[in-house]
Protein backbone atom coordinates (compact mmCIF):
# COMPACT_ATOMS: atom_id res chain seq x y z
CA UNK A 1 0.00 0.00 0.00
CA UNK A 2 1.58 3.02 -0.71
CA UNK A 3 -0.49 5.41 1.49
CA UNK A 4 -0.31 4.90 5.16
CA UNK A 5 -3.12 3.83 7.12
CA UNK A 6 -5.27 6.70 8.35
CA UNK A 7 -6.94 6.58 11.66
CA UNK A 8 -10.26 6.87 9.85
CA UNK A 9 -9.24 3.25 8.54
CA UNK A 10 -8.15 2.11 12.16
CA UNK A 11 -11.81 2.17 13.10
CA UNK A 12 -13.31 0.83 10.40
CA UNK A 13 -10.42 -2.42 11.09
CA UNK A 14 -10.85 -5.38 13.37
CA UNK A 15 -9.10 -8.04 14.77
CA UNK A 16 -8.97 -11.38 12.22
CA UNK A 17 -6.67 -14.21 11.54
CA UNK A 18 -5.53 -12.94 7.62
CA UNK A 19 -6.83 -16.99 6.80
CA UNK A 20 -10.21 -16.19 7.45
CA UNK A 21 -9.94 -12.06 5.98
CA UNK A 22 -9.32 -14.41 2.73
CA UNK A 23 -12.15 -16.84 2.91
CA UNK A 24 -14.30 -13.40 3.94
CA UNK A 25 -12.51 -11.95 0.54
CA UNK A 26 -14.04 -14.94 -1.67
CA UNK A 27 -17.24 -14.34 -0.19
CA UNK A 28 -17.57 -10.54 -0.80
CA UNK A 29 -16.39 -12.13 -4.28
CA UNK A 30 -19.60 -14.21 -4.75
CA UNK A 31 -17.22 -17.39 -5.85
CA UNK A 32 -20.09 -19.60 -7.28
CA UNK A 33 -17.46 -23.09 -7.45
CA UNK A 34 -14.48 -23.50 -4.76
CA UNK A 35 -12.99 -26.83 -4.98
CA UNK A 36 -10.17 -27.52 -2.81
CA UNK A 37 -8.15 -30.32 -0.59
CA UNK A 38 -6.49 -28.64 2.80
CA UNK A 39 -2.82 -28.80 3.31
CA UNK A 40 -1.46 -26.58 5.89
CA UNK A 41 -0.60 -23.79 6.14
CA UNK A 42 -3.79 -22.93 3.92
CA UNK A 43 -6.33 -24.74 6.11
CA UNK A 44 -8.09 -22.38 7.67
CA UNK A 45 -9.06 -20.30 4.44
CA UNK A 46 -10.70 -23.52 2.63
CA UNK A 47 -11.76 -24.36 6.41
CA UNK A 48 -13.88 -21.04 7.10
CA UNK A 49 -15.23 -21.12 2.89
CA UNK A 50 -16.99 -24.79 3.23
CA UNK A 51 -18.14 -22.98 6.71
CA UNK A 52 -19.29 -20.46 4.84
CA UNK A 53 -20.88 -21.93 2.15
CA UNK A 54 -22.50 -24.63 4.91
CA UNK A 55 -24.54 -21.86 6.99
CA UNK A 56 -25.84 -20.29 3.51
CA UNK A 57 -23.21 -17.61 4.13
CA UNK A 58 -21.98 -17.91 0.69
CA UNK A 59 -23.89 -19.45 -1.93
CA UNK A 60 -21.82 -21.79 -3.83
CA UNK A 61 -20.72 -25.18 -4.81
CA UNK A 62 -18.21 -26.51 -2.71
CA UNK A 63 -16.10 -29.29 -4.01
CA UNK A 64 -14.23 -31.53 -1.29
CA UNK A 65 -12.03 -33.64 -3.64
CA UNK A 66 -10.07 -36.57 -3.11
CA UNK A 67 -6.27 -34.73 -3.94
CA UNK A 68 -4.82 -31.28 -5.46
CA UNK A 69 -4.75 -32.66 -9.18
CA UNK A 70 -8.85 -32.89 -9.05
CA UNK A 71 -9.02 -29.96 -7.49
CA UNK A 72 -7.68 -27.97 -10.26
CA UNK A 73 -9.23 -30.44 -12.49
CA UNK A 74 -12.28 -29.98 -10.93
CA UNK A 75 -11.98 -25.64 -10.86
CA UNK A 76 -10.71 -25.77 -14.78
CA UNK A 77 -14.21 -27.45 -15.25
CA UNK A 78 -16.00 -25.15 -13.28
CA UNK A 79 -14.36 -22.08 -14.68
CA UNK A 80 -14.93 -23.70 -18.24
CA UNK A 81 -18.40 -23.87 -17.38
CA UNK A 82 -18.78 -20.18 -16.93
CA UNK A 83 -18.23 -20.11 -12.75
CA UNK A 84 -16.56 -17.65 -10.72
CA UNK A 85 -13.66 -20.09 -9.25
CA UNK A 86 -11.89 -20.35 -6.03
CA UNK A 87 -9.10 -22.48 -4.51
CA UNK A 88 -5.99 -22.36 -2.61
CA UNK A 89 -2.80 -24.73 -1.93
CA UNK A 90 0.38 -25.01 -0.22
CA UNK A 91 3.62 -26.82 -1.49
CA UNK A 92 3.47 -30.33 -1.54
CA UNK A 93 -0.25 -29.40 -2.68
CA UNK A 94 0.87 -27.44 -5.57
CA UNK A 95 3.42 -29.93 -6.65
CA UNK A 96 0.60 -32.44 -6.71
CA UNK A 97 -1.70 -29.71 -8.47
CA UNK A 98 1.13 -28.26 -11.13
CA UNK A 99 -0.08 -30.73 -14.02
CA UNK A 100 -3.27 -28.82 -14.12
CA UNK A 101 -2.34 -25.32 -13.90
CA UNK A 102 -0.45 -25.07 -17.26
CA UNK A 103 -3.71 -26.60 -18.47
CA UNK A 104 -5.83 -23.31 -16.53
CA UNK A 105 -3.76 -21.06 -18.26
CA UNK A 106 -3.50 -22.24 -21.85
CA UNK A 107 -7.27 -22.45 -21.48
CA UNK A 108 -7.64 -19.09 -20.56
CA UNK A 109 -9.78 -19.59 -17.42
CA UNK A 110 -9.70 -16.80 -15.11
CA UNK A 111 -9.47 -19.16 -11.81
CA UNK A 112 -8.27 -17.17 -8.66
CA UNK A 113 -5.86 -19.37 -5.93
CA UNK A 114 -4.49 -18.33 -3.05
CA UNK A 115 -1.38 -19.68 -2.50
CA UNK A 116 -0.24 -20.18 0.56
CA UNK A 117 3.59 -20.00 0.61
CA UNK A 118 5.09 -23.12 2.40
CA UNK A 119 8.59 -24.50 2.01
CA UNK A 120 8.57 -27.96 -0.36
CA UNK A 121 9.90 -30.82 1.18
CA UNK A 122 12.39 -31.99 1.64
CA UNK A 123 13.30 -32.18 4.67
CA UNK A 124 9.65 -32.37 5.24
CA UNK A 125 8.70 -29.04 6.66
CA UNK A 126 5.23 -27.09 6.84
CA UNK A 127 6.92 -23.59 7.11
CA UNK A 128 7.60 -20.66 5.01
CA UNK A 129 9.60 -19.65 1.82
CA UNK A 130 8.96 -19.38 -1.42
CA UNK A 131 10.00 -22.21 -3.36
CA UNK A 132 6.54 -23.62 -4.05
CA UNK A 133 5.57 -19.87 -5.72
CA UNK A 134 8.87 -20.70 -8.28
CA UNK A 135 8.37 -24.70 -8.55
CA UNK A 136 5.31 -23.00 -10.78
CA UNK A 137 7.11 -19.62 -11.82
CA UNK A 138 6.06 -20.81 -15.57
CA UNK A 139 3.06 -22.28 -15.79
CA UNK A 140 1.33 -19.40 -18.00
CA UNK A 141 -0.67 -17.52 -14.33
CA UNK A 142 -0.68 -14.24 -13.73
CA UNK A 143 1.19 -13.88 -10.25
CA UNK A 144 1.26 -11.57 -7.27
CA UNK A 145 2.70 -11.46 -3.65
CA UNK A 146 0.66 -9.96 -1.05
CA UNK A 147 2.71 -7.75 2.27
CA UNK A 148 -0.36 -7.61 4.12
CA UNK A 149 -3.43 -9.03 5.70
CA UNK A 150 -5.04 -6.14 4.29
CA UNK A 151 -3.45 -5.92 0.84
CA UNK A 152 -4.13 -10.33 0.82
CA UNK A 153 -7.62 -9.47 1.27
CA UNK A 154 -7.59 -6.60 -1.55
CA UNK A 155 -5.98 -8.52 -3.91
CA UNK A 156 -8.08 -11.53 -3.56
CA UNK A 157 -11.08 -9.01 -4.65
CA UNK A 158 -9.38 -7.63 -6.85
CA UNK A 159 -7.90 -10.66 -8.94
CA UNK A 160 -11.48 -11.69 -9.90
CA UNK A 161 -11.70 -8.51 -11.74
CA UNK A 162 -8.21 -8.78 -13.41
CA UNK A 163 -8.66 -12.57 -14.04
CA UNK A 164 -12.15 -12.42 -15.81
CA UNK A 165 -11.36 -9.30 -17.57
CA UNK A 166 -11.99 -9.91 -20.82
CA UNK A 167 -9.10 -8.42 -22.13
CA UNK A 168 -7.16 -10.83 -19.91
CA UNK A 169 -9.02 -14.13 -19.35
CA UNK A 170 -6.19 -15.63 -17.65
CA UNK A 171 -6.01 -17.75 -14.27
CA UNK A 172 -4.36 -15.61 -11.31
CA UNK A 173 -2.77 -16.57 -8.18
CA UNK A 174 -1.91 -14.52 -5.30
CA UNK A 175 0.79 -15.74 -3.23
CA UNK A 176 0.64 -14.64 0.89
CA UNK A 177 3.57 -16.14 2.94
CA UNK A 178 2.73 -19.19 4.77
CA UNK A 179 2.19 -18.50 9.40
CA UNK A 180 4.10 -15.43 8.58
CA UNK A 181 0.80 -13.56 6.97
CA UNK A 182 -1.56 -16.16 6.87
CA UNK A 183 -1.79 -16.54 11.14
CA UNK A 184 -1.26 -12.89 12.01
CA UNK A 185 -4.38 -11.69 14.00
CA UNK A 186 -3.98 -8.34 12.68
CA UNK A 187 -6.71 -5.08 11.28
CA UNK A 188 -8.03 -5.80 8.53
CA UNK A 189 -10.62 -3.76 6.79
CA UNK A 190 -12.96 -6.16 4.42
CA UNK A 191 -15.02 -3.95 2.50
CA UNK A 192 -18.86 -3.39 2.06
CA UNK A 193 -20.79 -6.37 0.09
CA UNK A 194 -22.76 -4.04 -2.17
CA UNK A 195 -19.34 -1.92 -2.63
CA UNK A 196 -17.83 -4.34 -3.83
CA UNK A 197 -20.61 -6.11 -6.15
CA UNK A 198 -20.60 -2.85 -8.10
CA UNK A 199 -16.76 -3.20 -8.08
CA UNK A 200 -16.84 -6.75 -9.48
CA UNK A 201 -20.19 -7.51 -11.28
CA UNK A 202 -20.90 -11.59 -11.59
CA UNK A 203 -18.75 -12.92 -14.10
CA UNK A 204 -20.16 -13.04 -18.24
CA UNK A 205 -18.52 -14.69 -20.65
CA UNK A 206 -19.11 -16.33 -24.03
CA UNK A 207 -15.86 -18.09 -23.63
CA UNK A 208 -17.71 -21.05 -21.91
CA UNK A 209 -18.65 -24.29 -23.02
CA UNK A 210 -22.43 -24.37 -23.62
CA UNK A 211 -24.44 -26.94 -25.19
CA UNK A 212 -26.54 -24.41 -26.62
CA UNK A 213 -23.66 -22.88 -28.58
CA UNK A 214 -20.62 -25.71 -28.74
CA UNK A 215 -17.25 -25.30 -28.88
CA UNK A 216 -14.10 -27.31 -27.81
CA UNK A 217 -11.64 -26.37 -25.48
CA UNK A 218 -8.08 -28.33 -24.81
CA UNK A 219 -8.15 -29.49 -28.55
CA UNK A 220 -4.56 -31.17 -29.72
CA UNK A 221 -2.08 -28.92 -30.40
CA UNK A 222 0.24 -30.67 -32.74
CA UNK A 223 3.50 -28.97 -34.25
CA UNK A 224 1.89 -27.01 -36.79
CA UNK A 225 0.11 -24.73 -34.12
CA UNK A 226 1.79 -25.22 -30.39
CA UNK A 227 3.91 -22.02 -30.87
CA UNK A 228 1.78 -20.03 -32.38
CA UNK A 229 -0.14 -21.00 -29.54
CA UNK A 230 2.57 -20.59 -26.85
CA UNK A 231 3.23 -17.27 -28.34
CA UNK A 232 -0.43 -16.26 -27.67
CA UNK A 233 -0.40 -16.97 -24.17
CA UNK A 234 2.73 -15.48 -23.60
CA UNK A 235 1.35 -12.29 -25.27
CA UNK A 236 -1.53 -12.46 -23.32
CA UNK A 237 0.57 -12.38 -20.06
CA UNK A 238 2.59 -9.80 -21.05
CA UNK A 239 0.07 -7.85 -22.55
CA UNK A 240 -2.02 -8.45 -19.16
CA UNK A 241 0.05 -5.66 -17.28
CA UNK A 242 -1.49 -2.46 -17.98
CA UNK A 243 -4.82 -3.59 -17.17
CA UNK A 244 -3.95 -5.18 -13.58
CA UNK A 245 -2.62 -1.30 -12.83
CA UNK A 246 -6.05 -0.45 -14.14
CA UNK A 247 -7.72 -2.70 -12.16
CA UNK A 248 -5.83 -1.72 -9.38
CA UNK A 249 -6.83 2.25 -9.96
CA UNK A 250 -10.41 1.43 -10.36
CA UNK A 251 -9.82 -0.05 -6.97
CA UNK A 252 -7.95 3.03 -5.00
CA UNK A 253 -11.28 5.10 -6.20
CA UNK A 254 -13.41 3.12 -4.87
CA UNK A 255 -11.83 1.62 -1.82
CA UNK A 256 -9.05 4.50 -1.23
CA UNK A 257 -6.18 1.66 -0.84
CA UNK A 258 -3.62 2.58 -3.89
CA UNK A 259 -1.59 -0.11 -5.39
CA UNK A 260 0.83 -0.23 -7.62
CA UNK A 261 3.00 -2.94 -9.88
CA UNK A 262 5.82 -2.33 -8.22
CA UNK A 263 6.36 -0.17 -5.10
CA UNK A 264 9.03 2.16 -3.95
CA UNK A 265 10.45 2.80 0.01
CA UNK A 266 12.16 5.70 0.32
CA UNK A 267 14.24 5.22 -2.63
CA UNK A 268 14.48 9.46 -3.13
CA UNK A 269 18.39 9.39 -3.40
CA UNK A 270 19.14 6.00 -1.89
CA UNK A 271 22.50 4.37 -2.81
CA UNK A 272 21.50 1.01 -1.81
CA UNK A 273 18.54 -0.32 -2.54
CA UNK A 274 16.76 -3.85 -1.36
CA UNK A 275 14.24 -6.00 -3.50
CA UNK A 276 12.15 -7.75 -1.93
CA UNK A 277 8.72 -9.85 -2.58
CA UNK A 278 6.01 -10.65 -0.05
CA UNK A 279 5.62 -9.70 3.87
CA UNK A 280 9.44 -9.55 4.75
CA UNK A 281 8.69 -6.52 3.01
CA UNK A 282 7.19 -4.64 6.26
CA UNK A 283 10.17 -5.94 8.43
CA UNK A 284 12.47 -4.34 5.59
CA UNK A 285 10.77 -1.27 5.73
CA UNK A 286 11.07 -0.89 9.46
CA UNK A 287 14.56 -1.53 8.95
CA UNK A 288 14.90 1.14 6.15
CA UNK A 289 13.34 3.67 8.31
CA UNK A 290 16.06 2.71 11.62
CA UNK A 291 19.42 2.81 8.72
CA UNK A 292 18.00 6.05 7.43
CA UNK A 293 17.69 7.29 11.09
CA UNK A 294 21.19 6.73 10.97
CA UNK A 295 22.07 8.62 8.11
CA UNK A 296 22.23 5.53 5.71
CA UNK A 297 21.32 6.26 1.85
CA UNK A 298 18.89 3.15 1.82
CA UNK A 299 15.47 2.46 0.09
CA UNK A 300 13.69 -0.45 -0.72
CA UNK A 301 11.58 -1.64 -4.19
CA UNK A 302 8.44 -4.23 -3.41
CA UNK A 303 7.88 -6.38 -6.07
CA UNK A 304 3.98 -6.84 -5.99
CA UNK A 305 3.76 -8.24 -9.01
CA UNK A 306 5.69 -11.14 -10.50
CA UNK A 307 4.27 -12.78 -13.43
CA UNK A 308 3.75 -10.60 -15.86
CA UNK A 309 7.70 -9.36 -14.63
CA UNK A 310 7.35 -5.43 -14.31
CA UNK A 311 10.22 -5.13 -16.34
CA UNK A 312 9.57 -0.88 -17.07
CA UNK A 313 8.50 -0.24 -14.11
CA UNK A 314 11.03 -2.21 -11.77
CA UNK A 315 13.81 -0.67 -14.43
CA UNK A 316 12.20 2.88 -12.91
CA UNK A 317 12.06 2.09 -9.52
CA UNK A 318 16.16 0.90 -8.65
CA UNK A 319 17.48 3.05 -11.34
CA UNK A 320 20.21 5.98 -10.01
CA UNK A 321 21.38 2.96 -7.29
CA UNK A 322 24.89 1.86 -6.66
CA UNK A 323 24.65 -1.34 -5.02
CA UNK A 324 21.16 -3.58 -5.42
CA UNK A 325 20.94 -6.25 -3.08
CA UNK A 326 18.18 -8.78 -4.36
CA UNK A 327 16.67 -11.05 -1.92
CA UNK A 328 15.13 -14.15 -2.61
CA UNK A 329 13.26 -16.80 -0.72
CA UNK A 330 14.44 -19.75 -2.55
CA UNK A 331 17.18 -21.45 -4.38
CA UNK A 332 17.69 -22.82 -7.52
CA UNK A 333 20.17 -25.88 -6.77
CA UNK A 334 23.33 -25.92 -8.90
CA UNK A 335 23.09 -22.31 -10.33
CA UNK A 336 25.09 -19.31 -8.59
CA UNK A 337 21.88 -17.20 -7.63
CA UNK A 338 18.64 -17.59 -6.45
CA UNK A 339 15.15 -17.23 -9.12
CA UNK A 340 14.29 -13.36 -8.15
CA UNK A 341 17.80 -12.59 -8.66
CA UNK A 342 18.43 -14.09 -11.57
CA UNK A 343 15.79 -12.73 -13.61
CA UNK A 344 16.81 -8.96 -12.17
CA UNK A 345 20.25 -9.79 -13.10
CA UNK A 346 19.53 -10.79 -16.77
CA UNK A 347 17.03 -7.49 -17.16
CA UNK A 348 19.97 -5.15 -15.72
CA UNK A 349 22.16 -6.92 -18.57
CA UNK A 350 20.81 -4.56 -21.15
CA UNK A 351 21.66 -1.17 -18.69
CA UNK A 352 24.08 1.01 -19.32
CA UNK A 353 25.31 1.76 -16.20
CA UNK A 354 24.50 -1.27 -14.19
CA UNK A 355 24.41 -0.92 -10.32
CA UNK A 356 26.44 -3.78 -8.33
CA UNK A 357 24.14 -6.32 -7.52
CA UNK A 358 24.41 -9.34 -4.73
CA UNK A 359 21.64 -12.21 -4.38
CA UNK A 360 21.02 -12.79 -0.40
CA UNK A 361 19.09 -15.69 0.18
CA UNK A 362 17.09 -15.89 3.82
CA UNK A 363 13.96 -17.05 5.26
CA UNK A 364 14.16 -20.80 4.34
CA UNK A 365 11.61 -23.16 5.72
CA UNK A 366 10.43 -20.73 8.18
CA UNK A 367 13.73 -19.13 9.25
CA UNK A 368 12.91 -15.82 11.06
CA UNK A 369 13.51 -12.85 9.16
CA UNK A 370 14.78 -10.34 12.01
CA UNK A 371 15.15 -6.55 10.88
CA UNK A 372 18.62 -7.39 11.30
CA UNK A 373 19.04 -9.15 8.19
CA UNK A 374 18.46 -6.32 6.33
CA UNK A 375 20.96 -3.92 7.78
CA UNK A 376 23.33 -7.28 7.79
CA UNK A 377 22.74 -6.89 3.73
CA UNK A 378 23.25 -3.35 3.45
CA UNK A 379 26.51 -3.40 4.79
CA UNK A 380 27.55 -6.51 3.21
CA UNK A 381 26.19 -5.30 -0.41
CA UNK A 382 28.30 -2.08 0.19
CA UNK A 383 31.24 -3.74 0.65
CA UNK A 384 31.14 -5.81 -2.57
CA UNK A 385 30.30 -3.14 -3.94
CA UNK A 386 33.40 -1.01 -3.10
CA UNK A 387 35.79 -3.94 -3.99
CA UNK A 388 34.13 -4.94 -7.30
CA UNK A 389 33.86 -8.71 -6.57
CA UNK A 390 31.38 -10.59 -7.50
CA UNK A 391 30.13 -13.92 -6.09
CA UNK A 392 27.77 -16.21 -5.58
CA UNK A 393 24.27 -15.93 -3.72
CA UNK A 394 25.08 -15.34 -0.03
CA UNK A 395 22.96 -16.88 2.50
CA UNK A 396 21.92 -15.14 5.56
CA UNK A 397 21.38 -15.90 8.77
CA UNK A 398 22.95 -19.64 7.91
CA UNK A 399 24.11 -21.68 10.92
CA UNK A 400 27.36 -22.71 10.06
CA UNK B 1 5.20 0.03 21.03
CA UNK B 2 4.59 -2.93 23.68
CA UNK B 3 6.03 -6.24 22.79
CA UNK B 4 4.89 -9.22 25.02
CA UNK B 5 5.75 -12.96 25.07
CA UNK B 6 3.56 -15.55 25.97
CA UNK B 7 4.95 -19.04 27.58
CA UNK B 8 2.41 -21.88 28.34
CA UNK B 9 1.73 -25.33 27.05
CA UNK B 10 -0.13 -26.56 24.40
CA UNK B 11 -4.15 -26.58 25.31
CA UNK B 12 -3.73 -23.98 28.09
CA UNK B 13 -5.08 -21.01 25.93
CA UNK B 14 -1.72 -19.45 25.12
CA UNK B 15 -2.11 -18.48 21.71
CA UNK B 16 -5.78 -17.72 22.37
CA UNK B 17 -4.76 -15.25 24.69
CA UNK B 18 -2.75 -12.93 22.50
CA UNK B 19 -5.49 -13.33 20.04
CA UNK B 20 -7.82 -12.12 22.08
CA UNK B 21 -5.78 -9.43 23.57
CA UNK B 22 -5.11 -7.94 19.44
CA UNK B 23 -8.34 -7.75 18.68
CA UNK B 24 -9.30 -6.28 21.92
CA UNK B 25 -7.08 -3.65 21.25
CA UNK B 26 -7.91 -3.52 17.69
CA UNK B 27 -11.52 -2.73 18.79
CA UNK B 28 -10.11 -0.32 20.91
CA UNK B 29 -9.08 1.80 17.68
CA UNK B 30 -5.23 0.43 18.26
CA UNK B 31 -2.86 -1.26 16.00
CA UNK B 32 -2.22 -4.83 17.00
CA UNK B 33 -0.63 -7.89 15.54
CA UNK B 34 -1.23 -11.40 17.17
CA UNK B 35 1.30 -14.86 16.01
CA UNK B 36 2.17 -18.44 17.52
CA UNK B 37 5.29 -19.27 17.44
CA UNK B 38 4.28 -22.04 14.51
CA UNK B 39 4.40 -25.84 14.52
CA UNK B 40 3.03 -29.06 14.88
CA UNK B 41 0.20 -28.31 17.86
CA UNK B 42 0.91 -30.99 20.67
CA UNK B 43 -1.01 -30.60 23.94
CA UNK B 44 0.96 -30.17 26.75
CA UNK B 45 4.47 -29.46 25.15
CA UNK B 46 5.88 -25.78 25.62
CA UNK B 47 4.01 -22.85 23.33
CA UNK B 48 5.32 -19.65 22.47
CA UNK B 49 2.82 -17.12 21.47
CA UNK B 50 3.54 -13.10 20.58
CA UNK B 51 1.92 -9.92 20.57
CA UNK B 52 2.33 -6.41 19.72
CA UNK B 53 -0.04 -3.19 20.25
CA UNK B 54 0.80 0.12 18.82
CA UNK B 55 -1.02 3.33 18.53
CA UNK B 56 0.43 3.52 15.07
CA UNK B 57 0.99 0.86 12.12
CA UNK B 58 2.85 -2.26 13.13
CA UNK B 59 5.46 -2.71 10.21
CA UNK B 60 7.02 -5.62 11.40
CA UNK B 61 6.42 -9.56 11.29
CA UNK B 62 10.19 -10.91 12.96
CA UNK B 63 9.41 -12.87 16.45
CA UNK B 64 9.31 -10.78 19.97
CA UNK B 65 13.01 -11.07 20.44
CA UNK B 66 13.03 -8.22 22.94
CA UNK B 67 9.50 -8.16 24.85
CA UNK B 68 8.43 -5.09 27.42
CA UNK B 69 6.52 -7.88 29.23
CA UNK B 70 6.49 -11.82 29.59
CA UNK B 71 3.65 -13.52 30.34
CA UNK B 72 3.93 -17.30 31.76
CA UNK B 73 0.73 -19.19 32.07
CA UNK B 74 2.13 -22.41 33.36
CA UNK B 75 4.47 -22.21 36.32
CA UNK B 76 6.19 -25.31 35.41
CA UNK B 77 7.29 -23.76 32.11
CA UNK B 78 10.01 -21.89 34.02
CA UNK B 79 11.74 -25.49 35.06
CA UNK B 80 13.01 -25.84 31.22
CA UNK B 81 12.80 -22.40 29.87
CA UNK B 82 14.42 -19.01 30.15
CA UNK B 83 11.25 -17.20 30.25
CA UNK B 84 13.21 -14.04 31.04
CA UNK B 85 14.91 -14.08 28.12
CA UNK B 86 15.48 -10.59 26.15
CA UNK B 87 13.44 -9.32 28.47
CA UNK B 88 13.79 -5.42 28.50
CA UNK B 89 15.78 -3.83 31.68
CA UNK B 90 12.17 -1.87 32.65
CA UNK B 91 10.38 -4.82 31.26
CA UNK B 92 7.73 -6.68 34.04
CA UNK B 93 6.93 -10.79 34.06
CA UNK B 94 3.38 -11.55 34.75
CA UNK B 95 3.56 -15.13 36.11
CA UNK B 96 0.32 -17.79 37.49
CA UNK B 97 1.97 -18.97 40.58
CA UNK B 98 0.63 -19.28 44.35
CA UNK B 99 4.09 -18.67 45.78
CA UNK B 100 5.55 -14.81 46.61
CA UNK B 101 7.54 -12.80 43.69
CA UNK B 102 10.60 -12.55 46.11
CA UNK B 103 10.63 -16.51 46.21
CA UNK B 104 10.54 -16.55 42.73
CA UNK B 105 13.24 -14.21 41.85
CA UNK B 106 15.37 -16.19 44.35
CA UNK B 107 14.68 -19.68 42.49
CA UNK B 108 15.27 -18.59 38.77
CA UNK B 109 16.90 -14.87 38.93
CA UNK B 110 14.60 -12.89 37.81
CA UNK B 111 15.92 -8.91 37.93
CA UNK B 112 12.47 -7.21 36.36
CA UNK B 113 9.63 -6.19 37.98
CA UNK B 114 7.33 -9.01 38.47
CA UNK B 115 3.26 -9.79 39.66
CA UNK B 116 2.29 -12.73 40.35
CA UNK B 117 -1.21 -14.02 40.37
CA UNK B 118 -2.99 -17.27 41.48
CA UNK B 119 -4.66 -17.87 37.84
CA UNK B 120 -4.91 -21.59 38.78
CA UNK B 121 -7.12 -20.67 42.05
CA UNK B 122 -9.32 -18.14 40.72
CA UNK B 123 -9.75 -20.35 37.06
CA UNK B 124 -11.03 -22.99 39.42
CA UNK B 125 -13.86 -20.93 41.21
CA UNK B 126 -14.50 -18.76 38.43
CA UNK B 127 -14.69 -21.77 35.15
CA UNK B 128 -14.52 -24.45 37.04
CA UNK B 129 -11.44 -25.63 34.99
CA UNK B 130 -7.74 -25.12 35.17
CA UNK B 131 -7.54 -22.84 32.24
CA UNK B 132 -5.80 -19.83 33.33
CA UNK B 133 -5.35 -17.76 29.79
CA UNK B 134 -8.35 -15.43 30.32
CA UNK B 135 -7.30 -14.65 34.06
CA UNK B 136 -3.73 -14.19 32.80
CA UNK B 137 -5.41 -11.39 30.12
CA UNK B 138 -6.41 -9.70 33.22
CA UNK B 139 -3.36 -9.53 34.88
CA UNK B 140 -1.58 -8.38 32.07
CA UNK B 141 -4.22 -5.81 30.86
CA UNK B 142 -3.67 -4.47 34.16
CA UNK B 143 0.28 -4.42 34.77
CA UNK B 144 0.40 -3.39 31.01
CA UNK B 145 -2.13 -0.97 30.53
CA UNK B 146 -2.95 -2.62 27.29
CA UNK B 147 -6.67 -3.18 28.02
CA UNK B 148 -9.78 -2.57 29.91
CA UNK B 149 -12.69 -5.45 30.87
CA UNK B 150 -15.11 -3.26 28.51
CA UNK B 151 -12.45 -3.27 25.50
CA UNK B 152 -11.97 -7.17 25.97
CA UNK B 153 -16.20 -8.14 26.14
CA UNK B 154 -16.43 -8.18 22.48
CA UNK B 155 -13.40 -10.85 21.89
CA UNK B 156 -14.29 -13.15 24.76
CA UNK B 157 -18.45 -12.84 24.14
CA UNK B 158 -17.78 -13.76 20.33
CA UNK B 159 -14.88 -16.12 21.73
CA UNK B 160 -16.75 -18.22 24.33
CA UNK B 161 -20.56 -17.49 23.40
CA UNK B 162 -22.92 -16.47 26.14
CA UNK B 163 -22.82 -19.89 28.35
CA UNK B 164 -18.60 -19.40 28.62
CA UNK B 165 -18.37 -15.89 28.65
CA UNK B 166 -19.58 -13.57 31.30
CA UNK B 167 -17.37 -17.01 33.82
CA UNK B 168 -14.56 -16.27 31.57
CA UNK B 169 -15.04 -12.08 32.01
CA UNK B 170 -14.94 -12.30 35.58
CA UNK B 171 -12.13 -14.28 35.72
CA UNK B 172 -10.86 -11.61 33.78
CA UNK B 173 -11.38 -8.70 36.14
CA UNK B 174 -10.65 -10.54 39.57
CA UNK B 175 -6.78 -10.67 37.96
CA UNK B 176 -7.68 -7.34 36.29
CA UNK B 177 -8.01 -6.03 39.95
CA UNK B 178 -5.31 -7.93 41.94
CA UNK B 179 -3.10 -7.84 39.86
CA UNK B 180 0.12 -5.47 40.91
CA UNK B 181 4.28 -4.84 39.87
CA UNK B 182 6.27 -4.84 42.43
CA UNK B 183 10.55 -4.97 42.21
Amino acid sequence: MSAPKGKSDSARAIGLEVSLAIAEAVKLAEAEVVAAYPITPQTHIVEHLSELVANGELTAEYVPVESEQSAMSACIGAAAAGARTFTSTSSQGLLLMAEMLYIASILRLPIVMAMVNRAISGPINIWNDHSDAMSVRDCGWIQVFAETGQEAVDLTIMSFRIAEDPGVLLPLIVNLDGFTLSHFIEPVILPEAAEVRRFLPPYETAHKLDIQNPLSLGALGGPEIYTEARRALDLALTGAKPRIQRVFDDFAKVFGRQYKLVETYRTEGAETILVTMGSISETAMTAVDEMREAGQKVGLVRLRLWRPFPVEEFRAAVAGAKNLAVIDRAMILGFPEGPVATEIRALLYHEKNRPHMTNFILGLGGRDVPRSHFKHIVERVRELGASGRQGRYELVGVLE
Amino acid sequence: MIEVRFHGRGGQGAVTSAELMARAAIGGGKYAQAFPSFGPERRGAPVTAFLRISETPIKVREKVYAPDVVVVLDPSIMNVTKVDAGLKDGGVLVINSAKPAAELRKSFGFKQKMATIDALRIALEELEAPITNTVMMGALSKVAQVATPEQVRGPLEERFGPGLAPKNLRAFERAYEAAKAEG
